[in-house]
C-alpha cells in the first residue's frame, strides 16, 4: 500500500500483517478457561427450571449429597446466609442468582452441584429432587402489561404490573405535524427475533479463593474484567472481598459478541462455592445452557412509520417499540440508555424530525437483552429504518436506490446533527452506494431481474445504506453504574527498544495483539513484532471497560496513540541530549529523530529507549513509558452500503443469496486483512438472523430452539461468497482517524437481504416479512392463492 | 451434555457380541457408529446400562455385488458408501442418500446399520431403502439369521422389527435392472439438519414403459413412507410431466407430517410434492442414461 508511512517491517497502519495472536491460535495452544487447572480443584453443575415461573415448593439434596463425588449442593438459602442470592444488572435491576421461592423462566439456575468430577457432578444434577407449582406465564409482551397479567417481579417494591421503563428521544408534536402534512404515510410492525450469540467458547470461570490471604483469582470469560473485579468488589464487599484481593483474569475467548459482557449467576455461584470452601471450582456451561440461560440479544417489536412526499423526499420517522426483556433487564447498555443507541433510527437520511420512544417489560424469559455484535440496539434500529425506506420506494414505485441517494445526508453537511441528538461525526453516504452500484453492476441486476420475473423466476435485489454509532463512549453521557466508558493504554518502552503495550479492552478473536502493536508501529517507528500487547489481567493491565460495542479502536486504539504521543514527547527531549542541540531542531519522521537539514545526524527511537535507561539527560526521569486514559469527544459513525442479489427456489421456498457487496467505511484502517475478515465474519453473522436463527418460546414459556438442531447457525455451505470494497472518510476527531468495525457488518446484511427477498417477491404484493425469513415463509407468500 | 454411567464392552466377534446381547438383555445397546446414539445419551434422553461396541467387527464392513443383490455390510460408513466406485456408478441414489446426512465428520463414523437400525424416521436411508425395495438381514442368538423385507422392518418412530438379541447386520439390495435409475432429493434448513422433507425414487423401464417403481418418502410420518399409489400412477406409463404430477401429488397425499419447527404439515406436504416430482424426472432421466 503506497499510503504507508511504515515499512513492511515495521508495520504501522495500512499494513495487512498476520496476526501475531495466530501462532498459538491455530496451533491450538490458547489458553481459554476450561484449560485452566488448579491444585485440588473441584467441579460444579448447575440444575435448572424446567419451568418458566413455578413456585419452589422443596428442594431435597440428600440423594444428590449421597452420590459418591458429590461433596455440596448450594442451594438459594445457602446464598442467602451470606446475602448473595440477589444481585445487580448492568441496567441497575435485579436478579436472582439462586432462587429461593420462585423460578422466573425455563433453564433458570435453581441449585448447584459441588464435586470431585465433571462426571460426579452432571450425575449429582440429576439426584437434586426439586418440588415446583407452575404458576401463570408471560410470554407475549404485548400481555405483559394487561391487568390480568400475573407481575413476574413481586420481589421488587412499588412494581405493579411488568412494564419496566419507558425511554423515548425527539420532538413528538414536530414529528406529527410533519405526519400531517406529508402525502405519504407508510407504516409497518416489524419484529427483530430474540437471537443468541452462540459464540464456540460457552461461558465459564475457574474461582480460586485463598483463605489464608483472603486473595480471589477468577479466571472467567468476560469481555470486561475490570469492570467486573468492581462489580464482584461492591456486590460481595459485605463478605470480605475488597477490590485490591481481588484478580479477574480474562483468557483467551473464544467468541463474545456481547454474550460475555453480563454477569451470570453461575459465576457468582461459583465464587461463592470457593470462598466459602476454599476450593478452586471450575464452572463449564454446556451449549445447552449457554443458548437457553445466558443473555439473549434482540426481541424488539417495532411499529415504524415514514412520512415522505410523493417525489420521494423522507421528511418524518416514528417508531414506537415494545421491547421484551425477560424476567430481569440485563441489558448491557450505558446507564442512561435503557434502549441503547436506538434513536440512530433515523440511519443516514435527513429526516425533517423524528420521534422514537421504547417500552421494556418483564416476561418469563431469560433476561438480556445483550448487544449481539451491535453497539447497543444499532441491529434493530438499522432494520427497522432500512426496511422502511425500502416500503417507502415500494409505496411510491420509485426505485430503492434512488430513494437513498435522494435523502442522504450529503457529505459536506457533516458534522451533521440528527434529530434525534446524535452529531455525525463524517459520512460520504452517496460514495458508498455508488460504488457498491458499480461493483455489483446494478443496472445489469435490474435487467436481468426483469427477464426472470417474465419467465416466472424469482430473483431479488437488496440494498441497506447503514449508519452505525460506536466507540461508547464520551464521559459525560455514557456510563456503566457510573463508571465512565474512557478506556486505557499503558506503553512502557524496554532499554532495547522493544515495548510491552498493556489495555484496559480485551480481545475475543479481534486481533487486539497485532492491531494495538500497529498502531504504536505507526506513532513510534517500533516494528510492531517489537511491541507485546496484554489484556484482561486486572492486575497488570490499566483500568478499562472493556471489548464490546466496536469500542476498543475508537477508545483503547486512541489511547495508544495519545500515549505513544506522550511517550515521543520525552523521547524528543532525550534525542536532544544526544544529538546536543535543542528539541526546536529535532525533526520526525517514522522511528527516529534527525537535526532539521542534517538528516545523518539521527537517532532512532531505539537509541533513544536505550538512552532513556543509560543516558537521560539531568533533570529528566530515567525511564520511556506512558499511560494514557482516553475519554472520546464524541462517539465514531462508521458506514456502509451493502447490496444482497437473491434468487428463490418457488417451489421450496429456499432463498439463496447468490451475491452480496459490501462497501464499508470505517475511516482510517489499521489492518486492511483484519478488517476484512471482521466483515466476512459479521457478514455471516448478520446471513444467520437474516434467514435462521432464533430462540422461540411456546405458550408454557418452554424453550423451542434452545440447542444446535433447532438453533441454526450457518456453515459455509450456507454463507455466500462475500464481495468486499471500502471507502475511507476518516473521523475528524479520533487522534487516528479510525472508527471501529466490527459490528457494520452484522448490522448492515440482515436488511440486505430481506429487501431482497422482499422485492424478489414484490410482484406478489408482499410488503414485508418478519426474520428470520425461513422456507415456509417465502413458500407462502409465492403459493398463498394455493393454499387454504 | 455428560452421559450417565454405562459399562462397555467390546466384543470380538459377532457371536460373542449376541450372547452379550442375550445375556444383558434390555439394559443394553448397540454402539457401531455412535451418532444417533451419544447425543441421545450425553442429554440423558438414554441411559443403557451396557454399551455393545460392535465398530470393531470388521467383517461387517463390506460393499458387494452377490447372487442379484448389493449387500451392504452394516458398518459401512456414510463416507464409506460416498466413496465407492460401485455405488457411484450403479446405485446413484445410495450416493444422494449419504451425501446429504449430517456432514463429513459424522459420515466418516456413522454407519449404514444403525441409520436404519436406530428407527428414526428423519434418517435418510430408511426411506431410500424402502424405494429400493431392500431386505434386512438380522443375526440372532445360537447362530440364526432371518431376512426383513424392508416394508416389514419399520414399526413406529424409534421402533423396528429388530429383536432385543439381535443385531441388523447386512442390507441386500436388488441389483438394477437394465434400464433403470433412482435418486434422492432432500431439502433441509440448513446442512447436517434432518430433512424438512425427502423423496426417495426408483423407476425401471422396459421398452420406454415404467415397469416398477418405488416411491418413499423421509420425516413426513411415524415411519418412513411409502407412497404406493404415487408409485402405480406411474407403472405403464412413459412417465410424462402430466403423470409426474400426478404422482407428487399422490406423495403429498401419502405423506403424515406433523407441523414443528421445520415447517407446517400444509408446508411439508407442498414440499413432498415438489421433491417428488423433481426426483421422479431425475430418477428418469438417470434411468435413461442422463446424470
Amino acid at each position: 500500500m503506497s499510503k504507508c508511512k511504515t515499512s513492511p517491517e515495521v508495520g504501522g497502519m495500512g499494513h495487512s500483517v498476520k496476526r501475531k495472536e495466530d501462532a498459538r491460535f491455530i496451533r491450538g495452544q490458547g489458553t481459554y478457561v476450561d484449560d485452566v487447572v488448579r491444585p485440588g480443584m473441584v467441579y460444579m453443575d448447575i440444575v435448572r427450571s424446567p419451568y418458566a415461573h413455578a413456585k419452589i415448593k422443596s428442594i431435597n439434596t440428600e440423594k444428590a449429597l449421597a452420590h459418591p463425588g458429590v461433596a455440596a449442593v448450594i442451594t438459594g438459602e445457602t446464598l442467602k446466609e451470606y446475602n448473595l442470592h440477589m444481585m445487580p444488572t448492568l441496567m441497575s435491576d435485579t436478579q436472582m442468582v439462586l432462587p429461593i421461592d420462585k423460578v422466573c423462566y425455563q433453564s433458570q439456575e435453581v441449585a448447584a452441584v459441588i464435586g470431585t468430577d465433571r462426571y460426579s457432578v452432571a450425575d449429582g444434577i440429576e439426584l437434586v429432587e426439586v418440588e415446583y407449582e407452575p404458576l401463570p406465564v408471560v410470554v407475549d409482551p404485548f400481555k405483559a402489561t394487561d391487568s390480568d397479567a400475573p407481575i413476574i417481579r413481586d420481589d421488587k417494591e412499588g412494581q405493579e404490573s411488568n412494564h419496566i421503563w419507558h425511554w423515548e428521544e425527539g420532538d413528538k408534536a414536530a414529528t406529527e405535524e410533519i405526519f400531517n402534512n406529508s402525502d405519504v404515510v407508510v407504516k409497518e410492525r416489524i419484529y427483530i427475533p430474540r437471537i443468541h450469540v452462540a459464540s464456540i467458547e460457552t461461558c465459564g470461570c475457574v474461582s480460586e479463593f485463598d483463605k489464608a490471604t483472603g486473595q480471589l483469582t477468577v479466571w472467567m470469560t468476560t469481555q470486561a474484567p475490570h469492570a467486573i473485579r468492581t462489580v464482584l468488589a461492591l456486590v460481595a464487599g459485605h463478605v470480605g472481598l475488597q477490590e485490591d484481593k481481588i484478580r479477574v483474569i480474562s483468557p483467551d475467548i473464544g467468541g463474545g459478541f456481547g454474550g460475555k459482557v453480563p454477569v451470570y449467576p453461575g459465576y457468582v455461584i461459583a465464587i461463592a462455592a470457593s470462598v466459602v470452601t476454599g476450593l478452586p471450582v471450575k464452572w463449564i456451561e454446556d451449549r445447552r445452557e449457554n443458548l437457553q440461560a445466558d443473555s439473549f440479544a434482540r426481541d424488539y417489536h417495532m411499529d415504524c412509520e415514514i412520512a415522505a412526499d410523493k417525489d420521494g423526499t423522507l421528511n418524518g420517522l416514528r417508531i414506537k417499540t415494545l421491547a421484551d426483556n425477560g424476567y430481569a433487564d440485563a441489558a448491557a447498555n450505558p446507564s442512561k440508555y435503557p434502549a441503547g443507541m436506538f434513536s440512530i433510527c433515523t440511519g443516514s437520511y435527513d429526516f425533517k424530525n423524528a420521534f422514537v420512544e421504547v417500552d421494556g417489560v418483564y416476561t418469563n424469559k431469560p433476561p438480556g437483552g445483550v448487544a449481539y455484535r451491535c453497539s447497543f440496539r444499532v441491529t434493530e434500529a438499522v432494520h427497522a429504518i432500512e426496511r422502511m425506506v425500502d416500503m417507502v420506494a415500494d409505496e411510491i414505485m420509485m426505485d430503492a436506490a434512488e430513494l437513498r441517494m435522494k435523502n442522504f445526508i450529503p457529505k459536506d453537511a457533516f458534522p451533521y446533527h440528527s434529530p434525534t441528538g446524535w452529531e455525525y461525526d463524517s459520512g460520504d453516504y452517496h460514495a458508498a452506494l455508488q460504488l457498491a452500484m458499480d461493483n455489483i453492476g446494478y443496472d445489469e441486476l435490474l435487467k436481468e431481474q426483469k427477464e426472470k420475473r417474465e419467465r416466472g423466476e424469482f430473483m431479488g435485489i437488496g440494498i441497506c445504506s447503514f449508519t452505525e454509532v460506536v466507540g461508547a463512549g464520551p464521559s459525560k453521557d455514557f456510563d456503566i453504574l457510573g463508571i465512565k466508558m474512557f478506556d486505557s493504554s499503558e506503553i512502557r518502552i524496554h532499554p532495547t527498544g522493544k515495548a510491552i503495550a498493556r489495555f484496559g479492552t480485551k480481545s475475543q478473536g479481534q486481533g487486539h495483539e497485532t492491531t494495538y502493536a500497529q498502531i504504536i508501529a505507526e506513532e513510534l517507528g517500533i516494528p510492531f513484532t517489537d511491541v507485546s500487547v496484554e489484556e484482561g489481567d486486572t492486575d497488570t493491565a490499566p483500568y478499562g471497560l472493556g471489548t464490546y460495542a466496536s469500542r476498543s479502536t475508537p477508545t483503547a486504539g486512541a489511547a495508544a496513540a495519545m500515549a505513544c504521543r506522550k511517550i515521543k514527547a520525552k523521547a524528543k527531549k532525550i534525542a536532544a541530549h544526544l544529538l546536543e542541540t535543542s528539541e526546536e531542531d529535532l525533526e520526525w519522521e517514522v522511528g527516529k529523530f534527525s537535526v532539521k537539514g542534517v538528516p545523518d545526524k539521527a537517532v532512532t527511537i531505539q537509541d533513544i529507549a536505550f538512552a532513556a535507561y543509560t543516558n537521560h539527560p539531568q533533570g529528566l526521569e530515567a525511564g520511556l513509558e506512558a499511560t494514557h486514559y482516553y475519554d472520546p469527544p464524541n462517539l465514531t459513525f462508521p458506514f456502509g452500503s451493502y447490496i444482497a442479489v437473491v434468487d428463490i427456489d418457488s417451489g421450496t421456498g429456499e432463498v439463496k443469496v447468490r451475491r452480496f457487496m459490501a462497501v464499508d467505511d470505517c475511516g482510517n484502517i489499521i489492518n486492511p486483512m483484519i478488517v476484512e475478515g471482521q466483515i466476512h465474519g459479521g457478514l455471516t453473522q448478520g446471513l444467520a438472523p437474516a434467514l435462521y436463527e432464533e430462540i422461540s418460546y411456546d405458550d408454557e414459556g418452554n424453550i423451542t430452539g434452545g440447542s444446535f438442531m433447532e438453533y441454526l447457525v450457518p456453515t459455509a455451505v450456507e454463507t455466500p461468497h462475500w464481495e468486499t470494497d471500502k471507502t475511507i472518510t476518516p473521523s475528524p476527531h479520533h487522534p487516528i482517524g479510525a472508527k471501529g468495525v466490527g459490528e457494520s457488518p452484522t448490522v448492515g446484511a440482515p436488511p440486505a437481504i430481506v429487501n431482497a427477498v422482499v422485492d424478489a417477491l414484490s410482484h406478489l404484493g408482499v410488503k414485508h416479512i418478519d426474520i428470520p425469513i425461513t422456507p415456509e415463509k417465502v413458500w407462502r407468500a409465492i403459493h398463498k392463492n394455493e393454499v387454504a | 451434555m455428560i452421559p450417565g454411567a454405562f459399562d462397555y464392552h467390546s466384543p470380538k466377534t459377532l457371536d460373542e457380541a449376541i450372547n452379550l446381547l442375550n445375556d444383558l438383555g434390555e439394559d443394553a445397546k448397540i454402539l457401531a457408529g455412535g451418532h444417533s446414539l451419544l447425543p441421545m445419551m450425553k442429554w440423558r434422553l438414554a441411559e443403557p446400562a451396557h454399551l455393545v461396541d460392535i465398530s470393531r467387527l470388521s467383517d461387517l464392513d463390506y460393499i458387494k455385488e452377490e447372487n442379484g443383490f448389493l449387500c451392504l455390510g452394516a458398518m459401512v460408513t456414510e463416507s464409506g458408501l460416498e466413496n465407492s466406485e460401485l455405488i457411484a456408478e450403479k446405485y446413484p441414489i445410495l450416493k444422494d442418500t449419504s451425501e446429504v446426512i449430517a456432514d463429513p465428520l459424522v459420515r466418516n463414523l456413522a454407519s449404514i446399520g444403525g441409520n436404519i437400525a436406530h428407527g428414526d424416521p428423519a434418517n435418510d436411508h430408511p426411506a431410500t431403502m424402502l424405494a429400493l425395495n431392500a431386505i434386512v438381514v438380522v443375526c440372532g442368538p445360537n447362530g440364526s439369521k432371518r431376512e426383513i423385507n424392508i416394508d416389514e422392518f419399520f414399526l413406529g418412530p424409534l421402533w423396528t422389527a429388530l429383536g432385543e438379541n439381535e443385531i441388523l447386520t447386512e442390507i441386500k439390495i436388488p441389483m438394477p435392472k437394465q434400464q433403470s435409475g433412482g435418486c434422492y432429493i432432500k431439502l433441509e434448513r440448513k446442512v447436517g439438519d434432518y430433512a424438512i422433507a425427502a423423496s426417495a425414487v426408483t423407476l425401471d423401464f422396459e421398452n420406454g414403459k415404467c415397469s416398477s417403481s418405488g416411491i418413499a418418502l423421509t420425516n413426513v410420518g411415524p415411519t418412513p413412507v411409502r407412497a404406493k399409489d404415487a408409485q402405480d400412477v406411474l407403472i405403464g406409463t412413459d412417465v410424462s410431466n402430466e403423470v409426474i404430477e400426478q404422482a407428487s401429488n399422490l406423495a403429498a397425499e401419502a405423506s403424515q407430517p406433523v407441523g414443528d419447527h421445520r415447517g407446517s404439515e400444509e408446508y411439508k406436504r407442498g414440499v413432498v410434492k415438489t421433491l417428488t416430482g423433481r426426483a421422479i424426472l431425475k430418477a428418469k432421466n438417470r434411468a435413461m442414461g442422463g446424470n
